[in-house]
């Protein structure tokens, strides 16, 4: 045979096998596949190939034998989304998506505890938002119990179970009647994490002063400054002492030191004196010689 | 009320899409809200205008394989997985274009403390790939996606940006 018609043969034989090829290739995927988790994909075909995958979160490309099975080992892919498969060869292209999807085992919860600081007995004072994230920090779509734990120093405990939805599950606590330094936990499978919420007293409550003479100036006192749980309320808080004598006012703004707050003013015939702190009046007491 | 974010929203994506690209439809449910606080409106049209604004720094980013244009949108992981993403397709020699033609978006959760919004955009994109610049394929790709966006200085970035199956 000539030279020349032994080219024309063996190029028609490379035609035919790529057209062949190009009939042959074919792609089998996996409909789902769990982030981290190995998976085959099937062709059909002979000869060499490569192998897209590709999607936002994650991409990869690999060479890989027509025919065979191509084993994704684990780890490989391990952000969830919608993923392009493409296997292409010199003259053949084939495409598929399939889905990468979060595991279901939690291992990192996004916790948005608020407030880091409330008053006493508030009723839904406090809320909690946890978003529950797989190893790979995929969020969790599929519906998740979390566990939401608020126990205060006294021993009490409130404690909400509540099913993700989207990835996320919320709950709302009341503050405790208690002043003290709470322990706001979420759980979800074997991952928990906590917050501080600090819980301090609420308005004064039964604001109750005294007076007494000293000389020419009245010596005012109040009673311990509690709220109405009993808690005491802090040192630094405000009360004001108003003087009202024939029309006229005079105030005084006092801290509470060690628990009460204490002035001297004028001691003057006929007149009132009121105590309040905040938007909480308390008593009134007259004045006179 | 809903209508007129709608066409707020299309007003504001007409006039900062690419040009030449097909603008995308986009249509706003109304929210289905878990959680106990309400969602103003204002708050609500800025979240979903910020998410829109994000899809056109993603399919930049991924086109021309430059991470630097996702800073103004995407935040936590969604950035550093996208990061990662061009990082590798950069080595590979790989180019991506997302061409989003209709977007079916609902805000679902608005966290109690206001530091997060849940959206879910039902998305149907076209998707190339490109090795070296040649075209290995096209694909219209349908993707129910899980976006969570939480408030930065002066807009809503994108922190989880993720498809899960329809």
């Amino acid at each position: 045979m000539k030279p020349g018609m032994l080219s024309l043969l063996s190029g028609l034989a490379v035609a035919v096998g790529q057209l062949t090829l190009a009939q042959d290739v074919r792609m089998t995927l996996p409909k789902v596949v769990e982030a981290g988790s190995p998976f085959a994909i099937q062709s059909s075909g002979r000869g060499k190939s490569t192998l897209y995958v590709v999607g936002p979160a994650q991409v990869f490309r690999r060479d890989v034998q027509l025919g065979k099975m191509t084993i994704i080992p684990a780890g490989s892919l391990t952000n969830a989304g919608h993923y392009l498969a493409v296997l292409t060869s010199s003259s053949s292209t084939t495409n598929g998506t399939f889905d990468v999807v979060p595991s279901n085992q939690p291992a990192e919860l996004n916790f948005l505890a608020k407030p880091s600081r409330l008053p006493v007995d508030l009723h839904g004072g406090i809320t909690g938002a946890v978003y529950v994230f797989d190893a790979y920090h995929n969020l969790i779509g599929t519906p998740t119990p979390v566990s939401f734990e608020l126990s205060s120093p006294g021993g009490d405990v409130q404690k909400h179970i509540v099913i993700t939805h989207d990835g996320v599950a919320w709950t709302g606590m009341d503050s405790t009647a208690f002043a003290g330094t709470d322990r706001f936990m979420a759980r979800s499978g074997d991952v928990s994490i906590t917050r501080v919420v600090s819980q301090v007293p609420g308005d004064p409550c039964g604001l109750k002063m005294s007076a007494r003479q000293s000389g020419q100036q009245l010596q005012l006192s109040t009673e311990p400054v509690r709220d109405c749980r009993g808690n005491a309320v802090p040192d630094g808080t405000i009360v004001t002492f108003t003087e009202s004598y024939h029309g006229d006012l005079s105030t005084v703004d006092v801290p509470i030191k060690r628990g009460i707050a204490e002035v001297q003013m004028p001691l003057q015939s006929g007149a009132a004196i009121s105590v309040a702190s905040g938007v909480v009046l308390g008593n009134q007491i007259g004045g006179g010689k | 009320m809903m209508l007129k974010s709608i066409l707020i929203l299309s007003i504001v994506f007409n006039t900062s899409s690419d040009c030449g690209a097909a603008q995308a439809l986009v249509h706003v449910e109304p929210a289905h809200l878990q959680g106990p606080r309400s969602l103003q409106e204002q708050t609500g049209t800025a979240a979903i205008r910020d998410y829109m604004q994000s899809w056109q720094s993603f399919r930049a980013a991924l086109e021309q394989n430059r991470a630097e244009l996702l800073s103004p949108d995407f935040v936590g992981a969604a950035k550093e997985k996208l990061t990662d993403t061009i990082q590798t397709q950069t080595a590979l020699g790989i180019r991506t274009r997302y061409v989003d033609r209709e977007h079916d978006l609902q805000i679902v959760f608005y966290s109690p403390e206001g530091l997060s919004i849940e959206i879910l955009d039902r998305v149907q994109y076209d998707m190339q790939v490109f090795d070296q610049n040649k075209v290995i394929a096209t694909q219209r790709m349908s993707a129910r996606y899980l976006v969570v966006l939480t408030p930065a200085e002066i807009r809503w970035r994108v922190r989880v940006f993720q498809a899960s199956p329809n």
